[in-house]
């Protein structure tokens, strides 16, 4: 009996304040899509990183015949190579390394047919191809200590760190993360003092009715939990409209078109965002139901 | 059933206070009369009672219970004991006269069907029956101050609290309205009414507590309207007369007639 009337009272709110609530839904739809942007950002940044951590990331490339490099005479030669190997895997340095692995000159042709076309590789040669040592880090920030012991060695040509060419794009997706969560601070701001304001309002229109229940005795469940589920309620439809654009942005934007135009990383996929939809409806509902608690406890007391 | 010990409320530090050291004691099946000027404090004395408000100082007790000791949580509690009656009625517009009525048990948890037996008999008791599907606005003022006293006592509360409930009503209807009160009295409930209405006063000869600038300056227990206090004026006889020939069926209380206490 007591349910079906809070539920009566329920549909009696939303109706009456029906743009009240359709601008509720519509804010914390905004705001939780930018919480849910921002949050597949992160999960992209750290599915870039992982497919690249995982790999091998250090390249000490060896001096070659035609090396016009200070530290190169000629090619390099096994003494040389064989002083990388033992430095690579001898403390401290071998601390730091997870994996080494020798490239050869033939390996690193076969590589270098892999994506180079037909006609190119027709003017190349294995021994115009540096040898290597591909290096995997324990910590893949620690890429300094290598490159300043190989960095001028005998042999060595050049050390690359591969994760480089990779921190513009963790730059800019953390760039972007930035972006969304402050937009979503602000709408979530916004959205709180909508609801706080709704309530209000929605206190007001129906003062008659809550002073006759004040009177008679209702408690302050049967008072307050039709405003508090008219907040919970809207949050959720944004929730849900939330969740849907998300799904819509990564299923055809990043599925369907990024991942066919690069594809050389891991991308976010709806998967991630279905891991993601229940935190915001959570959040949503929370930060609602607070907003509505402060707004009740001035407005509408016992 | 309400007693005020040394009670003050004050609204504002700097204007007098609103009740000015009230001692007070109401007893259980007993009708009061609360009278005095506009400002006198009888409002604050009912919103004193329901914990609308709580006393600057002093105690109200309401029902054998502490008022100002009663958590929030409880308040809902102590208001299912009180039933309350206003000038302006406070009936719910869209509803109708049934609905207004079962509104007060559907929001306390009744079930479905204590509340299809219990709104008709209250219906029948205030002199409404057959009138559950009308529209408040299709009632006359006495007819919807009815309602609003068939919602004060459906859910039976012990106190029932009537703010000025002839205000707004013609002498003929007023004096039914007090009648249905006195018959709700008569059935245990005790009746606190404030009024300005010196007629139904004058008619029932029931106790009367005079405040004046938030002080009790008459407790009688079976006075009249008109007082010291108050610049005499010829009493309209023929109202008095025609009013009181019916009321005084009822047994006056043994009580020392008259006595000012303060």
């Amino acid at each position: 009996m007591r349910f079906q009337f809070i539920l009566s009272e329920i549909a009696i709110g939303l109706r009456r304040n029906l743009s009240m609530t359709v601008s509720v839904v519509l804010v914390t739809f905004v705001s939780l899509t930018f919480v849910g942007a921002g949050a597949l950002l992160q999960q992209q940044v750290s599915a870039m990183k992982g497919t690249w951590y995982d790999s091998v990331r250090i390249s000490i490339f060896l001096c070659t015949q035609d090396s016009q490099s200070a530290s190169c005479s000629g090619a390099a030669t096994e003494a040389n190579k064989d002083a990388i190997a033992t430095a690579l895997e001898t403390p401290p340095l071998s601390d730091y390394v997870s994996e080494v692995r020798f490239e050869s000159q033939d390996e690193a042709f076969e590589e270098f047919q892999t994506f180079a076309d037909d006609g190119l590789s027709a003017y190349v040669t294995p021994d115009q191809l540096p040898e290597s040592f591909r290096v995997g880090l324990v910590d893949p920030e620690r890429f300094q200590v290598i490159q300043e012991s190989f960095s001028g060695s005998p042999g060595v040509e050049e050390v690359v760190d591969q994760g480089e060419v990779l921190e513009p794009f963790f730059a800019v997706l953390n760039a972007l993360t930035a972006v969304s969560l402050v937009l979503a601070g602000v709408m979530l701001v916004a959205a709180v003092l909508l609801i706080g304001t709704t309530i209000r309002l929605a206190a007001f229109n129906r003062r008659r009715e809550t002073g006759i229940m004040r009177l008679v005795g209702a408690s302050s469940v049967v008072l307050q939990l039709p405003f508090l589920l008219e907040g919970v309620i809207a949050v959720s439809l944004g929730a849900a409209l939330a969740s849907a654009a998300l799904l819509l942005a990564v299923q055809y934007g990043v599925t369907e078109w990024l991942a066919l135009q690069v594809t050389s990383f891991d991308y976010v996929s709806t998967t991630d965002v279905w891991v993601t939809v229940p935190f915001l409806f959570l959040g949503g509902v929370l930060l609602a139901a607070v907003a509505s608690l402060v707004s009740l406890s001035r407005y509408l007391k016992v | 059933m309400i007693r005020f010990d040394d009670v003050t409320k004050t609204y504002d530090r700097t204007a007098r206070p609103a009740l000015d050291g009230i001692d007070l004691e109401v007893s259980r099946g007993e009708f009061v009369f609360l009278v005095g000027a506009s400002g006198s404090g009888k409002s604050t004395f009912l919103r004193l009672v329901l914990k609308e408000d709580v006393p600057t100082s002093g105690a109200v007790h309401v029902a054998g219970k502490d008022v100002r000791r009663l958590s929030s949580w409880k308040v809902p509690h102590l208001r299912r004991q009180i039933g309350v009656v206003f000038q302006d009625f406070r009936l719910l517009p869209g509803k109708t006269v049934f609905q207004n009525v079962a509104f007060a048990l559907q929001v306390i948890g009744r079930s479905r069907s204590s509340i299809s037996t219990a709104v008709p008999e209250v219906l029948e008791l205030v002199g409404l029956q057959g009138k559950g599907e009308r529209l408040p606005h299709e009632l006359s003022g006495g007819e919807q101050q009815r309602v609003a006293i068939a919602r004060a006592i459906v859910n039976s509360p012990a106190i029932l609290l009537a703010d000025e409930p002839t205000g707004n009503l013609d002498p003929t209807t007023s004096l039914g309205i007090t009648r249905l009160l006195e018959r709700i009295n008569g059935r245990g409930t005790t009746v606190v009414m404030a009024t300005h209405d010196d007629d139904i006063v004058d008619s029932l000869r029931k106790r009367v507590v005079e405040l004046v600038d938030g002080k009790v300056v008459r407790d009688e227990h079976q006075g009249g309207y008109l007082t010291g206090t108050i610049p005499v004026v010829p009493a309209p006889g023929t109202s008095v007369d025609h009013v009181g020939a019916g009321s005084l069926d009822v047994p006056a209380e043994a009580a020392p007639g008259g006595g000012t206490t303060s």
